[in-house]
């Protein structure tokens, strides 16, 4: 008993060293290069985000104290803009292969809502999407590059594990059952990318040296891009700007 | 059930025989320049040039033709998300997709051209280009036994609940979810759920174990998903899940619906049935009648959203009743159905140039019975698509917002009620899915110029009509039917009994008097 519960404790820290040393190493390349960094704002007024109905699914409604609302446009203070999906678009060079890291993405279904509501992956990583939520949800996929999917997930606790084969942007997730569920991947073959948060900003490291396309995809607003310049281990900034119509 | 059992045994062979088939075919006589031309002569109308489902006939079809660019196919004996294997494609094409407007083609073109057209078709994507990835069937095992009994059914119900089918089938199955009026398919374009009590239209066939493979692969491209990972994660049984197969089939009849020409009303035994709940009705014998678009005046409509009526009929001596009963997803106007609406006017073409754009709107739903204003000698009628302005024809309409009313159709575009709104009663109930309206009248009533007057012992000519205002329909987007007949059964007189035994008396004794009269000494 005593040894098989030092093998586990020694196991466990070993794991715990190669994880670490490992996890350093990524975060070493990664940050070896510039970094460009930036805030998504919007002008004008944001339209209102729809009241959810959750009438018909209970165990949803129960989760929440007010009613709550789709994210079509989550904005922030002084016209920040969140779940703008960021990304270099151009200027990696074809050639220039990235390894998927093996942890997963995770998606949760909670509350008839997906978490997050925009997120990245790359290409080859595994996405985990779980149910919290103890009815039924389908998942469907529609890609264009990738091969779409539709699966169910009618209890609390299932898991689905799905990888990506190309580069997508995005790819759409959503939910039939509950036809406000909607959820936007960004697949990428490169680890640049990144989401803004609630003040609008976003952060991606470990450029090398080059002139790159960034691009800030927003489900309502559309596309902007811009084009950065890095020499060295410099920051840049970008910043967009959307007009809320 | 031995009917149904051979078909998954046909299909089997059918299964291992033609990967075969086609694989070989493909690998020696793969012709997609053959195939090419197949395919512009009986596909690219609907498919388009490219594949991309865009052919000249597709605006006019709900749901469209598949869009082979991507590659994503609903029939399929893979996972969700992967390729169909050829011999799923060939079913496709060899079977048609019921239900939809795509026919069989197994009758209509050579193995050959059936071959050829499948891997032209395949070139339209370049998921198939990719020979690395390999579609693998699931493994399928076979129905458990006992799946009509009434415990095979409990279970099967019970899964059906807890797994969610009735979030857009409905608590009866007939496609009445909650979720119901807001699918859409990968297009955005208006999808149903199956009305799982029609099993003889659903896209990839009607037996227990075509549901059962619907039911793990999912139709992909619909909002239906694949529930594989039920049994994956051992959150069901591989038996529970038939056992959810084999309760959706119950839901239909064993055979699907026979037309027949003559609707036979019996005399009541008692009083009338007027209301669609009398416990009558159930002793009296049903009728189907297919109903399709209305595409042969403008403004047509190419998707109708009742496939049929059931009718039943039944007199007594001064009066008549006639129960009509058909599926309908929602009780119009329902405004959880107007973004519906909106979706399905703006995926049909109207075909009428002059006219606005339809705009939703909040449509009852509508049923029209129709006869001719006089029983006809001779097999002359008015013409079925609601008589003309010369020759006017009787119709009892009725809608959700307001009963029923009698009048003269004079064409699709004019109705004139009656006054006071004629004789005809109705009374009408909306039931998970599925209306049941009787309606009644008086066999003669006192305006004898334009109310038919009903005689029993004729053929009484009647057509149907119905709107589901929830799919947009109103005026002349509608469903139709075409001439069939009623006729009032007379209760046999007692003459019928009574001469043939005086008959067969008369002739006894008249034998009887020959034989006697021959058999008399005969008298010098």
């Amino acid at each position: 008993m005593n040894r098989r519960l030092l093998s586990v404790i020694g196991g466990a820290v070993l794991l715990a060293v190669v994880g670490a040393s490992a996890a350093r190493q990524t975060a070493q390349a990664v940050q070896a290069g510039g970094t460009v960094t930036g805030k998504v704002k919007f002008t004008g007024t944001a339209p209102r985000n729809p009241a959810i109905d959750m009438s018909e699914e209970a165990a949803c409604k129960a989760k929440y104290k007010t009613t709550p609302t789709e994210e079509n446009v989550v904005a922030g203070p002084a016209n920040a803009l969140a779940n703008v999906f960021v990304y270099v678009s151009a200027g990696v060079p074809a050639t220039q292969k990235f390894t998927a890291p093996t942890t997963p993405v995770i998606l949760d279904q909670d509350g008839c809502r997906y978490h997050p509501h925009v997120f990245g992956v790359m290409v080859g990583q595994p996405l985990e999407i779980k149910n919290s939520d103890p009815l039924l949800h389908n998942i469907k996929a529609l890609a264009k590059k990738n091969r779409g999917f539709n699966v169910s997930q009618p209890n609390a606790g299932m898991t689905k594990n799905v990888t990506f084969t190309a580069p997508e942007v995005m790819v759409n997730l959503e939910c039939n059952v509950h036809g406000w569920m909607h959820a936007y991947l960004g697949v990428r073959p490169d680890p640049f990318y990144a989401v803004t948060g609630p003040d609008g900003s976003f952060s991606i490291k470990g450029l090398p040296p080059g002139t790159y396309t960034i691009e800030a995809w927003h489900e309502k607003f559309g596309t902007q891009t811009a084009t950065v310049t890095i020499a060295g281990t410099e920051s840049k900034t970008a910043n967009f700007t959307f007009a809320a119509h | 059930m031995s009917g149904t059992r051979g078909i998954p045994m046909a299909l089997l062979c059918a299964a291992l025989a033609l990967p075969r088939t086609a694989h070989s075919l493909l690998r020696t006589t793969q012709d997609t320049t053959a195939g090419k031309q197949v395919y512009g002569k009986w596909c690219a109308g609907c498919h388009g040039d490219n594949g991309a489902g865009d052919g000249e006939a597709a605006r006019y079809m709900l749901p469209h033709p598949r869009d082979f660019t991507g590659a994503v196919y609903q029939i399929r004996s893979t996972a969700s998300g992967e390729l169909p294997t050829d011999a799923d494609l060939l079913r496709a094409i060899d079977q048609g997709l019921p239900g939809t407007a795509m026919p069989g083609w197994k009758t209509r073109l050579s193995d050959r051209d059936r071959h050829n057209v499948l891997a032209y078709l395949k070139t339209f994507s370049t998921f198939f280009a990719d020979t690395t990835i390999k579609p693998k069937p699931l493994q399928f095992g076979r129905a458990p036994g006992g799946g009509s009994g009434a415990d095979a059914l409990r279970v099967g119900r019970q899964f059906y609940d807890s797994i969610g089918c009735r979030k857009c089938h409905g608590d009866q199955g007939r496609g009445d979810g909650p979720s119901a009026p807001t699918l859409k398919d990968d297009a955005g374009r208006p999808i149903f759920a199956a009305d799982l009590t029609q099993n003889w239209r659903f896209n990839g066939g009607g037996t227990v174990e075509d549901i059962y493979h619907r039911l793990r692969t999912g139709l992909d491209g619909t909002p239906m998903p694949s529930f594989s990972d039920l049994l994956d994660q051992k959150f069901l049984t591989d038996e529970q899940l038939w056992r959810v197969a084999q309760y959706v089939r119950s839901l239909s009849p064993g055979e699907p619906p026979a037309v027949r020409d003559v609707i036979h009303a019996p005399q009541a035994t008692g009083p009338l049935p007027r209301s669609p709940g009398d416990s009558a009705w159930s002793r009296i014998d049903s009728y189907w009648f297919p109903l399709v678009g209305q595409v042969v005046k403008k403004t047509r409509w190419f998707d109708p959203a009742v496939s049929g009526v059931r009718v039943q009929a039944v007199h007594t001596r001064d009066s008549l009743a006639l129960r009509v009963v058909w599926d309908d997803r929602s009780q119009s106007p329902d405004s959880a159905w107007l973004a519906h609406i909106g979706r399905v006017l703006a995926a049909l073409a109207s075909d009428d140039s002059a006219a606005a754009p339809a705009q939703p709107g909040l449509w009852p739903d509508q049923l029209a019975v129709q006869f001719p204003l006089t029983i006809p000698q001779g097999m002359e009628r008015p013409y079925f698509l609601m008589g003309n302005a010369t020759a006017p024809v009787y119709q009892w309409r009725w809608s959700s917002q307001g009963g029923a009313v009698a009048g003269l159709a004079r064409g699709l575009e004019r109705f004139d009620p009656l006054a006071g709104g004629g004789t005809v009663g109705a009374q009408a109930v909306y039931d998970h899915g599925e209306w049941r309206v009787a309606l009644a009248r008086a066999l003669a009533t006192a305006d004898t110029a334009n109310e038919l007057q009903v005689r029993s012992g004729r053929a009484i000519p009647v057509a149907f009509f119905a709107w589901d205002g929830s799919n947009g329909e109103h005026g002349t987007r509608m469903a139709i039917s075409t001439w069939y007949f009623l006729a009032l059964d007379e209760p046999t007189p007692a003459r019928v009994f009574i001469s043939p035994v005086i008959a067969m008396a008369l002739t006894l004794a008249l034998g009887m008097l020959v034989v006697w009269r021959a058999q008399r000494p005969k008298e010098a």
